[in-house]
């Protein structure tokens, strides 16, 4: 049957099993908007392109699909850009289709031109501009194989406006052949027994588990392998829900505002086995003091990673689902009771904790609270700053894929719009946003979706007055110079909720905090909870930039 | 130290930047590069000098390979091929100096390619010690002008990279 290129582009979205996706139309994306028109897959109008992007973003990583989000050519395009760095930094597969001005007028600096397939380059695991109709199901069909296999990223398809309204033929190819990339599944058995090996002859064994964790969906596997072998786990941001918090062998997160028994576990172990990390120098931090003594095992799906921070002495490149099995089936249970009671010893002794204040709201009490009012079992999202360390450090993440968060580009403005992803992928689940007065703003339009939506997305800004995790440094390390990190006239986010077609509450002191959480949970919809919270709180402990892991400041 | 990576890769537009981009991005230097079509004209060949440790190489093999485009990629630093670069070296020449330049290229078994009023323009084509040692000889007279190409290379006896 012969249909125009946006017609088949919508198909083959179809066949990929897209039933909604995320975008903002444009001039030359009109004819890929007519098609979407009566095709039955729902879509989600955002208030601006990089809300989109987000959205999309959040959706993937609350549901391990791929995310679908579209825009138009030029500034729709270019929007774009901050969401999907955020994507691939932290390997979520998202499939960006942007709109690009004819062919014809490619390269003439036409109306809303950019060549976002450049712009993108350094940002994406891959994109293509389709340059002629008879390769664009071909290169949709590749762009979602590449999103989602190997170590998951955005792939961008940038297709000019006169390919969607070419005539084709819909025949969506059902392989993919592409002679530079075969994504592994399996490595070298001999590699795992090494590691094996490893195990059997360490005295102080520690894992330090990642994003890849989560992303392969291996958590209960892993759970099994430290079950049977007691040994210590802490895990990075992105690892976070990978294994329960409140497991007795879970110390908690690890690096510059890790745990106090991390930060050591990790500074004095004799075995350190990295799972789905790539070890960020915010997990790291002097990278010639980190895990001075210890073995280095590394597994990881993308071989890239292997020695790119930390010189690794056993390497497991494979999936996770390989490695993992086929460790768990040849290890023996190692001797280290010693060092578990070493350890557990920190972890009584250091827990983490802040000053309790009956007058003022402290932060880190907020998601205490939320914590215990949904029994570890929401979804949370985060914005970027001092909200999302205290969300990682007092919020108990029970089961993979419940802490969002822009974890390798720190995304100020990720929160609400992923919020929104992650409440339509999982609609029966509870979703809370947690921001701040900075990040709240930098995508705050998107309340309007959620309301127009009645998404029912419960967020808590924490309102400090100011841009907490600026003024946090400029404390410490600038002397309280704080140099343009006061939001000198505060914002009234109850009403701007309330504007925007949401609910919105003020709650100012203490006594106000938890009946106003109770009340947001009841209330159907979407509800925004300006908190006020005490202004000059620390995330602690804190290892400063370029200091070793165990020259922690408080905790 | 220096190395030579022999770097097959699709024929498409884009690739090139897509491959010059993640050096800059990642911060290492590209000494040389050359790239042409092989013998399958959908694929192309890179031959990429870059300087660096072992630490620097395995990485930017590494980098290379993530990108969709790249096929394969062989580090023939420490294997048996001919290296080759071409030279075009414009230099001054009035009618004294002319036999003495021609001798010069004789001996590099260079060619002279175009002769003009004051000046000529040789071609040499060799491995960078015999196109350096050149320079160094034509240098006294008054070097003009010098376009060089990057390294080509190819692995001696009957193998292929393709295969």
């Amino acid at each position: 049957m012969l249909m125009n290129g946006a017609q088949a582009l919508v198909k083959s979205l179809k066949s990929e099993g897209v039933d909604i996706l995320f975008g903002y139309p444009g001039g030359a994306a009109l004819t890929l908007y007519d098609a979407l028109y009566d095709s039955g897959i729902r879509h989600i109008l955002t208030r601006h392109e990089q809300g989109a992007a987000h959205a999309a973003d959040g959706f993937a990583r609350a549901t391990g699909k791929v995310g679908v989000c579209i825009s138009t050519s030029g500034p729709g395009a270019t929007n774009l850009v901050t969401g999907i760095a955020t994507a691939y930094m932290d390997s979520v597969p998202v499939v960006f289709i942007t709109s690009q001005v004819a062919t014809g007028l490619i390269g003439k600096d036409s109306f809303q031109e950019a060549d976002i397939t450049g712009i993108t380059t350094p940002i994406t695991k891959h994109n293509v501009l389709v340059k002629k109709p008879q390769d664009l199901l071909k290169c949709v069909k590749e762009a979602f194989y590449i999103a989602r296999t190997g170590r998951p990223g955005p792939v961008l398809v940038d297709i000019p406006k006169d390919i969607f309204a070419a005539k084709m033929d819909f025949t969506y190819p059902e392989t993919v052949k592409l002679k530079g990339y075969k994504p592994i599944f399996a490595g070298e058995k001999c590699k795992v027994s090494l590691v094996a090996d490893a195990l059997a002859q360490a005295k102080k064994p520690v894992f330090f588990i990642g994003g890849g964790i989560n992303i392969a969906g291996v958590s209960e596997e892993f759970s099994r392998l430290i079950e049977k072998t007691g040994i210590p786990v802490t895990t990075s941001l992105m690892g976070m829900g990978g294994f329960p918090s409140d497991h007795r062998l879970n110390l908690g997160m690890l690096g510059m505002h890790g745990t106090y028994a991390a930060n050591q576990a990790v500074t004095q172990c004799d075995l350190l086995i990295g799972v789905g990390v790539r070890f960020d120098d915010r997990v790291t931090g002097l990278v010639s003091r980190f895990a001075p003594n210890a073995t280095v095992v590394h597994f990881d799906i993308d071989p890239a990673e292997i020695n790119k921070n930390i010189k690794t002495d056993i390497r497991v490149v494979g999936d996770l689902n390989w490695s993992l099995s086929q460790l768990n089936s040849i290890i023996t249970n190692p001797d280290i009771s010693d060092w578990q009671c070493a350890v557990m010893k920190w972890k009584q002794e250091r827990p983490l904790t802040f000053d309790e204040d009956t007058r003022e709201i402290k932060p880190q009490s907020v998601i205490q609270e939320i914590d215990q009012l949904t029994d570890g079992n929401a979804i949370m999202v985060t914005d970027t700053g001092q909200h999302q360390m205290w969300t990682a450090q007092y919020y108990t993440f029970k089961k993979p894929r419940t802490l969002i968060t822009s974890g390798g580009l720190g995304t100020m403005g990720f929160g609400l719009p992923a919020a929104i992803g992650a409440q339509l992928g999982c609609p029966d689940q509870l979703v809370w946003a947690i921001s701040g007065d900075g990040s709240i703003m930098m995508n705050c339009q998107e309340i309007a979706t959620a309301a127009e939506h009645n998404l029912p997305i419960k967020t808590a800004i924490l309102n400090n007055k100011g841009l907490g995790m600026v003024r946090q440094w400029q404390r410490m390390f600038y002397q309280k110079r704080y140099s343009g990190s006061k939001h000198e006239r505060g914002t009234d986010f109850a009403k701007l909720a309330e504007a925007l077609g949401a609910k919105g509450i003020t709650v100012k002191s203490a006594q106000e905090l938890r009946p106003a959480l109770e009340e947001a949970i009841k209330t159907p919809g979407p509800v925004f909870l300006d908190i006020w919270v005490s202004e000059d709180e620390d995330v602690l402990p804190m290892v400063p930039a370029g200091a070793a892991l165990d020259e922690m400041i408080g905790g | 130290m220096r190395h030579t990576l022999s770097v097959m890769v699709e024929n498409r537009a884009g690739v090139l930047a897509r491959v010059a981009g993640m050096f800059s991005r990642r911060g290492y230097n590209i000494e040389s590069l050359a790239v042409g079509t092989t013998e399958n004209p959908k694929i192309s060949r890179m031959t990429i000098v870059v300087e660096g440790d072992n630490h620097v190489i395995e990485q930017v093999t590494k980098q290379l390979h993530k990108l969709i485009e790249v096929i394969k990629i062989s580090d023939i630093t420490d294997e048996e091929y001919v290296g080759r670069e071409l030279v075009l070296i414009k230099v001054n020449a009035d009618t004294a100096q002319r036999s003495e330049i021609m001798q010069i290229v004789d001996i590099f078994r260079a060619r002279i390619v175009d002769i003009g009023y004051k000046s000529l323009i040789i071609e040499a084509t060799g491995d960078q010690s015999k196109i350096t040692a050149i320079e160094t000889s034509l240098k006294p007279f008054g070097i003009r002008e010098v376009v060089r190409t990057g390294k080509i290379a190819m692995v001696r006896g009957p193998k292929t990279k393709l295969e």
